[in-house]
């Protein structure tokens, strides 16, 4: 629990200040509509009125749906609460008891100005279904309601990953939605009294006699109302305009032109894009997206960067896991028809930037996520070879797991040549790896113990042997541990969910409870 | 968009429609709306709703997920036949069951999300998809022992390898026999089925 706290406080602090924020905004637009003078004939007919808020900040995907959850329970909320209104208001229309309510009901047809009605339903036969068919609030509201629901089906995590695009075009009607919560409340159907009526004829002396509204001679005259100003669009401005801005320099950077350099197939349907773009700069691990218009016009797809900054191109390496990128690997495998034109935009940073902040760093990928370590590995042998001793990070752990022999293929002579430098430069300690085959059967067992002897590894011709099965994590971590005891050690996953539960389990069971002593600090690719 | 099976997206929206019906049907009967008896209609439709699409069908290609306990619910809806296979009836009988909803402003979502997940449904038949239940395939038993009928026929100890040529010859000839070679056994070997 110590552990814990000390990894993700920053995280919770921040999720607390929001949901803080949020609750704080629920609470006092509430308790303005339950206390506030203006409002007292309007909850009259009401009992009492809720309205509710939603804000967005596209932080982050976790962030992003949790945002998302929230407006689905805030939408409900809303529903529900303006439900019960309009049920209210169409008993004080139908009621002929006299009562304050129906008094208030019937004000717009005492008189032939705006401002007197405060009950949206006109007459005693007007159903609510009527009414919220002919007002703005009503329309926008199913409409952008539907929107929503849609967006959350689609959006299911089994939709999202088995068909990707239904996820993805059917995301973007956000935009019907976000264009009809603006305008969900221009009709000003909530109505509170005005500031001329309350100073002549405030409800707290005028309310009780309400019977005499319509004499001439007493001090009260019936009250006037107005509509609340439509208030949403406050709330999505600024970060619409965000967004657009976003989308707008998306644009703009799919147009400059990208230089496609090499192409090179590797085994286990992955292909590796060389490629050079005007005014392009990078960092390790970090990622861009790409489009490729001849495939789709509107998917943009994430691919970490393989290259090192210190190369004069960058490159991608693309596995075939889905529609999209079965049928880029298929057009560049075409050898008779021009190469398809590739655009791009980025790169954007992730956490692995953060590998040479630390002592020691941990780096783990699993299978296609071996990406972002290759560029950093990559950039590492730049380092050595440009005698850049400036290097805070000391040691490296090097973790890669793959299901088939095929995928080692496409680093194996990255690793060999970093094998190959770090003896050169009698620095073998630097760079630890492993490599763990988990598809392993007995035929490649077989292999491997008849070839023990041998001083390569027959799978990958490198020095260090390929174990099979997957890592013991806690015999890992205690090495590790035991091994430098003092540092501040950062372990870096790229790979499936399973797997980061495991290493956060294991980096907080390790760290030592001592700031002074060895501590693990987790982070995970986002992907 | 090649491979989508638009059936799984609709059973998804489906599912939510009829969580969407329950509680509109709720707060129009706890309210006593006027016309509650349409909330009425509407929580036990979209209950109905609910376990027909809970068990997710089997995808055409590729592992499917399954929902959690959905097993049981597998069974009872295998057991309705075509209703619950041909997603063409699927499409009409959640119209049907949308349109009461529609006479009441609480359950009118409901009603809208379920026509959608009802065209979705229709676009799926056009496409021939079917609905095929998840099921477990029982477990084979290795059957332990299954093919072994006799004992060794030239178990160790072994005499060397040049004893051992001639055994092998009188092992063709004698292959009939119930125990072959020079191995003499203890206990009279009985041909019995494991």
């Amino acid at each position: 629990m110590g552990n814990w706290v000390i990894n993700y406080w920053l995280s919770v602090l921040f999720l607390a200040t929001w949901l803080g924020l949020n609750v704080f905004l629920f609470v006092h637009a509430f308790l303005s509509y339950e206390k506030a003078d203006k409002y007292f004939y309007t909850r009259e007919i009401l009992g009492f009125c809720r309205r509710s808020l939603r804000k967005q900040l596209d932080h982050n995907l976790t962030f992003h749906k949790l945002v998302a959850y929230m407006i689905c329970l805030h939408t409900a909320i809303h529903i529900i609460a303006h439900l019960f209104n309009f049920e209210h208001y169409s008993r004080s229309r139908q009621a002929t008891d006299g009562s304050l309510a129906s008094i208030l009901s019937t004000l717009s047809q005492q008189e032939k100005d705006e401002d007197s009605w405060l009950n949206p339903i006109q007459s005693p036969n007007m159903t609510v279904e009527h009414v919220t068919f002919t007002s703005i609030a009503g329309v926008t509201g199913v409409i952008i309601t539907i929107a929503l629901v849609l967006m959350v089906t689609s959006a299911m995590e089994f939709i999202r990953r088995s068909y990707f695009e239904v996820f993805w075009y059917t995301h973007h009607i956000f935009i019907i939605y976000f264009i009809g919560l603006g305008i969900h409340g221009i009709g000003g159907i909530v109505r509170g009294q005005t500031e001329e009526s309350l100073n002549d004829s405030h409800p707290h002396r005028c309310a009780e006699f309400f019977k005499q509204w319509d004499n001439h001679d007493s001090y009260c005259k019936h009250p006037r109302f107005e509509g609340l100003p439509a208030e949403s669009w406050k709330w999505i401005l600024a970060t619409g305009i965000l967004y657009i801005f976003e989308r707008i320099l998306r644009f703009y950077r799919s147009k400059q032109k990208v230089v496609i350099t090499k192409v090179v197939k590797h085994p286990s349907n992955v292909l590796e894009l060389q490629m050079s773009k005007r005014g392009f700069s990078m960092e390790v691990g970090q990622y861009i997206f790409v489009n490729c218009p001849s495939i789709s016009y509107l998917e943009w797809h994430p691919f970490t960067l393989t290259s090192a900054p210190e190369e004069d191109f960058f490159s991608i390496h693309i596995r075939a896991v889905g529609d999209w990128t079965e049928s880029l690997i298929r057009a560049f495998e075409q050898k008779h028809s021009p190469m398809p034109r590739i655009e791009v935009d980025g790169p954007f940073g992730t956490v692995s930037e953060d590998v040479f902040q630390y002592e020691v760093a941990v780096l783990v990928g699993a299978g296609i996520g071996v990406t972002p370590f290759a560029s950093i590995l990559k950039s590492i042998w730049y380092k050595f070879w440009h005698a850049d001793h400036n290097l805070k990070t000391q040691t490296i752990y090097f973790y890669w797991i793959c299901r088939e022999t095929g995928a080692f293929a496409w680093f194996s002579d990255l690793l060999a040549s970093l094998e190959h430098e770090m003896e050169e430069l009698g620095k073998v300690d630097f760079l630890n790896y492993h490599l763990f085959l988990t598809g392993w059967d007995t035929n490649i067992a077989g292999h491997a113990t008849l070839n023990f002897d041998k001083a390569t590894d027959i799978l990958t011709g490198l020095k260090q042997k390929t174990s099979f099965g997957r890592p013991m994590w806690d015999n890992e971590f205690s090495t590790i541990a035991n091994a430098h005891p003092k540092s501040v050690v950062g372990v870096f996953l790229c790979g499936p969910q399973t797997l980061a539960k495991s290493l956060s389990k294991c980096c907080h069971q390790y760290s030592s409870l001592d700031p002074r002593k060895v501590q693990f600090y987790f982070n995970k690719e986002n992907f | 968009m090649g491979q989508i099976e638009w059936a799984m997206w609709a059973n998804e929206q489906a599912l939510a429609s009829g969580l969407i019906l329950i509680t509109g049907g709720i707060v129009a009967t706890a309210g006593q709306f006027t016309k509650w008896g349409f909330g009425a209609y509407s929580i036990a439709a979209g209950v109905f709703v609910c376990l027909l699409e809970y068990p997710r069908g089997k995808r055409r290609k590729g592992s499917t997920m399954e929902r959690c306990g959905q097993k049981y619910l597998t069974r009872v809806v295998k057991v309705l036949g075509p209703l619950s296979k041909n997603y063409y009836v699927r499409a009409v009988l959640h119209l049907g069951l949308a349109v009461p909803a529609g006479f009441l402003l609480a359950t009118l979502l409901g009603t809208a999300c379920l026509a959608i997940a009802s065209s979705i449904y229709l676009l799926a038949a056009f496409h021939g998809e079917q609905w095929t239940p998840i099921e477990s395939k029982p477990k084979e038993r290795p059957q332990v022992g299954g093919t072994i009928k006799q004992p060794p026929s030239n178990p160790p100890p072994r005499p060397p390898a040049e004893a051992r040529k001639k055994p092998s010859e009188e092992e063709a000839a004698a292959s009939a026999a119930v125990s072959g070679g020079p191995q003499e056994n203890p206990v009279l070997v009985v041909d019995e089925v494991v």
